[in-house]
């Protein structure tokens, strides 16, 4: 069995007196990708935002390519160099044009040039059907089309890993789709993603892997398909009988 | 795409609509009543107008008014004068304001810097925000003014209008310093934790990120800023250069008639009111913008 590209072993946080997570233990080998299913305020998003070291933890560790990036001593920038991560609310920037929102990154933080950085956005737009919105302004975007935008400025980093936060939950279900396929063609080009998500079918179907998170507690991990038609824990038996 | 009414737009696009009776009255109950609601507006400006003019020259002492502040002819005498100490305020302000740019920048990003070897820098940029935010501008310009000469310095300018410009940049500079301040905070945190998960450090987030959008939702109380700053220049009259208020003071003192400080007012309107124009316009805008 390969390395794992991640390990999460034994992550607290609080937030308040409140624990938000409780020990979660997580490993994602390359190339895998794991569904984080749960109800919301269940740990999904902060899990997330923990591993881009967008929250401090209050206790664990992880690693990422065998070396523990929640040591203090650390460099954040150079970690989060290599994760990539989208959000519910997509946060494009509203001043920058696509292109420019693509290719900020890319220029300012990897020191490629213009043009090339450029061309590299415009081949990732005209694959995933939005070569035309190359000089747009984000609020001229349907928020699938926002959405879409916002996977493309993650992915123009050559992330190791990407981190998905309920890409679809502001989205009214006709432009879900064009954003799962997206993720479907992420996962057909081996990417590494952990998604945090509400869709129960599609994390059936793209999934390697599904984890099962209650109160902040990792309750249950197996394929999709073990979770789906026989889970062991009585809770995510609760769950997906509460939401299927 | 340019602009076609409803009307001529669905027609060439079903070709079958055309205007029914219903919105056709509709529609001219609506312009009857915007040609009432505007002519109301004149008729009752033109009285109240009549009315303010007619009380003020009615009162008893409206003659000895007339003579000391609006006397035709010294208006005339003292315009030369006055209008040449008004491009010192013009000048005072031109450069004053870019200066208080950059101090209110400089400062309003200090103050957001996180990392502790900054601490002494960032306790300085709020000592200076609340000592020049409450201390009078009139005070300011007199302790620069009389204060930075006296120390005798090698270097310090002795020239009363630079001296003046560094006092209202020193005062304007903790007030422009909150606005920017108030706009880098009103950038939502979510643009920011995009920009670090993008990989990009703090500064970086800053200037690409937070700045461009903080800076242009505050253009409005900037520019009302800079509106005051204008009328202001006239308080470095009070350490003694040529400006457009000392020479009035000139004139009047010699004729004991106050016209040429109406002549001082006039210019100083005449120089505001296009500014706080175009501040109502940008408003408007943005506000159109966001609407959009």
């Amino acid at each position: 069995m390969t390395d794992p590209l991640l390990r999460v072993e034994g992550v607290w946080k609080h937030y308040h007196r409140h624990s938000v997570l409780r020990g979660i233990d997580l490993e994602v080998r390359p190339h895998e990708v794991v569904c984080l299913i749960g109800a919301s305020g269940s740990g999904k998003s902060t899990l997330l935002r923990c591993v881009n070291m967008l929250e401090t933890i209050d206790d664990g560790s992880i690693f990422l390519d065998g070396r523990e990036i929640t040591d203090p001593d650390v460099d954040e920038d150079e970690v989060r160099r290599r994760i990539g991560i989208v959000f519910q609310a997509f946060n494009l920037f509203p001043h920058m044009t696509v292109l420019d929102n693509i290719t900020l990154a890319p220029r300012k933080v990897h020191k490629v040039g213009r043009a090339q950085a450029e061309e590299h956005a415009r081949d990732l737009l005209a694959r995933f059907g939005l070569a035309d919105k190359a000089g747009a302004y984000p609020d001229r975007l349907s928020g699938g089309q926002q959405q879409r935008v916002a996977i493309i400025r993650a992915l123009a980093t050559q992330p190791r890993l990407m981190l998905l936060d309920e890409v679809t939950s502001a989205l009214d279900p006709a432009l879900v789709k064009e954003v799962l396929g997206i993720v479907r063609e992420l996962k057909e080009g081996e990417m590494t993603m952990i998604l945090a998500t509400h869709e129960m079918s599609f994390a059936r179907e793209i999934a390697d892997t599904v984890c099962f998170l209650d109160g902040g507690v990792l309750r249950e991990r197996g394929t999709a398909e073990q979770i789906f038609t026989d889970p062991r824990d009585p809770r995510t038996r609760d769950f997906l009988r509460s939401v299927l | 795409m340019k602009d076609l009414d409803p009307a001529t737009r669905d027609n060439e696009r079903t070709g079958a609509w055309v205007k029914s009776e219903q919105q056709v009255r509709r529609e001219a109950t609506r312009r009857k009543r915007a040609l009432r609601s505007g002519s109301l507006a004149t008729a009752s400006t033109v009285v109240f107008l009549v009315l303010i003019l007619w009380g003020v020259t009615a009162s008893p002492g409206w003659p000895r008014v007339q003579e000391t502040f609006f006397n035709p002819e010294a208006f005339v005498r003292a315009l030369p004068d006055v209008l040449d100490g008004f491009l010192l305020n013009i000048k005072i302000f031109l450069i004053a304001e870019p200066l208080i740019l950059l101090v209110g920048l400089l400062v309003a990003m200090v103050r957001s810097l996180k990392s502790p070897i900054f601490f002494p820098l960032r306790a300085l940029a709020i000592a200076y925000v609340d000592i020049f935010r409450g201390v009078p501008t009139i005070l300011v310009i007199y302790l620069v003014g009389f204060g930075l000469p006296a120390l005798e310095l090698q270097g310090v300018p002795t020239d009363l209008a630079t001296l003046g410009i560094i006092a209202l940049t020193l005062s304007y500079g903790a007030y422009v310093a909150e606005v920017f301040r108030a706009g880098i905070e009103s950038v939502h945190p979510s643009q920011r934790s995009a920009a670090r998960s993008l990989g990009l450090t703090h500064g970086q987030s800053m200037r690409y990120v937070v700045l461009p959008q903080a800076v242009r939702r505050v253009v409005p109380p900037l520019l009302n800023d800079f509106v005051s700053l204008q009328k202001d220049t006239a308080l470095v009259a009070t350490i003694g250069p040529l400006e457009a208020l000392r020479q009035a003071q000139i004139h009047a003192s010699g004729t004991f008639n106050y016209t040429p400080y109406l002549v001082a007012a006039l210019l100083f309107i005449l120089l505001t009111i296009p500014m706080a124009r175009f501040t109502d316009y940008l408003a408007i805008r943005s506000q159109r913008r966001r609407g959009q």
